[in-house]
């Protein structure tokens, strides 16, 4: 692996984590949120500086370029984020439901005692 | 609930319902057209009946309409589909301690007069969820050939999972006694065909489900909403759910006091 890759991948790696930073500064990021993110770029940013640990990795697994051991992490890593995002949406979507239902019922028992009231007067 | 349920069971003799609170649940979506007439029958063959209708977030005058034909109205802020509006319908009928609700859809398809065949068994203690289903009887339906086999594929597939066979899976002409009631409120499943995934959830939470004939009408007002791509959409969706509700965590506790 040249030295280029490794530095070209650790800068990639220095900007995810700036921007994530960035983003977790200016609150429009939760940290909750950020925290996946922040070990994707560490780890990216770990195995392209420290190319020891890179090839030991591809020689475990069998692959003969380090650096498409470093594109497989990364994916690995963004796959976990995706499917991370899915289940947020998941409960997002399934509370959004519960709180537009739960609007609903107290909106109706709002009116019901309005009715009440007036007819009461 | 529990005192409930053992009144349901006393009150045995035919007519059980006559002294039993109904809730008809009607979701409905832009159908100020029709929503009127279509109460008004109901209300024509049983006064005592409480209509609610849920509007799903109609932008005509459905929920007027209703009102006006002397329903209770619902109207959710914005759509959640057929799924979240029946479950609404649901969660209102057991907070108001009704104790048979019964689903019935705006369009006409289901016949009032045969309310019924689908209370009596749920008012007898019979059943926790009784399904009215059109293949039971004798009459014919003109039913595309494409959704006819969906159907009866359905149909086949719930019958194996609940391990009796069942022939009407999507019909959503159901009752339901308070024991049902708080599952559905609780959870339900969303999207179209929901009515499959719903009897699979109820068998296996232990409900026990009685199929009874009824006839349904051919539609009377507006289209089926469901074209094809989208049906094969829910199709899939379905037979997906259904498999991996065979492996869900059960999380609902029907038998403990809540309120």
């Amino acid at each position: 692996m040249t030295i280029r890759v490794s530095l070209v991948a650790a800068g990639a790696a220095l900007a995810l984590l700036a921007v994530i930073f960035e983003l977790i500064r200016s609150r429009r990021l939760q940290e909750r949120y950020a925290l996946l993110w922040l070990l994707t770029g560490v780890v990216i940013l770990v195995l392209a500086l420290w190319r020891g640990a890179l090839s030991t990795l591809s020689d475990a697994v069998g692959i003969h370029y380090p650096p498409s051991a470093l594109f497989v992490v990364g994916s690995a890593f963004i796959l976990v984020v995706l499917l991370h995002y899915s289940t947020v949406i998941s409960e997002l979507s399934e509370r959004n439901t519960t709180l537009a239902q739960r609007l609903a019922l107290l909106e109706k028992r709002l009116e019901e005692e309005g009715l009440q009231e007036t007819s009461s007067r | 609930m529990s005192e409930s349920l053992v009144g349901e069971r006393e009150a045995a003799p035919s007519r059980a319902r006559a002294s039993l609170r109904l809730a008809a649940i009607m979701p409905a979506l832009n159908e100020a057209e029709q929503i009127a007439s279509v109460i008004a029958e109901l209300r024509l063959v049983d006064p005592s009946v409480t209509v609610i209708v849920v509007d799903d977030g109609s932008i005509d005058a459905t929920a007027a309409e209703a009102r006006r034909a002397g329903a209770e109205v619902i109207r959710l802020p914005y759509n959640l589909g057929i799924g979240g509006a029946v479950q609404t319908g649901y969660q209102y009928a057991l907070e108001h301690g009704f104790d048979i609700a019964f689903q019935l859809d705006g369009d006409g398809q289901h016949d009032p007069r045969q309310l019924d065949k689908i209370v009596e068994p749920v008012a007898r203690g019979e059943a926790d969820v009784a399904i009215g289903s059109r293949f039971l009887g004798l009459a014919e339906y003109k039913i595309p050939r494409g959704r006819r086999v969906a159907m009866a594929m359905f149909a086949r597939l719930v019958s194996l999972i609940v391990r009796q066979p069942l022939s009407d899976t999507s019909s959503s002409f159901r009752a339901v006694n308070r024991r049902a009631m708080k599952l559905f409120a609780r959870e339900y499943p969303h999207g179209y065909l929901e009515t499959v995934e719903a009897t699979v959830m109820a068998s296996k939470y232990g409900l026990r489900l009685v199929e009874v004939p009824v006839t349904m009408r051919e539609r009377m007002f507006g289209r089926s909403s469901l074209t094809v791509p989208r049906a094969s959409f829910y199709a899939f969706k379905v037979v997906v759910a259904v498999f991996i509700s065979l492996f869900r965590r059960v999380d609902v506790k029907l038998e403990e006091e809540d309120t």
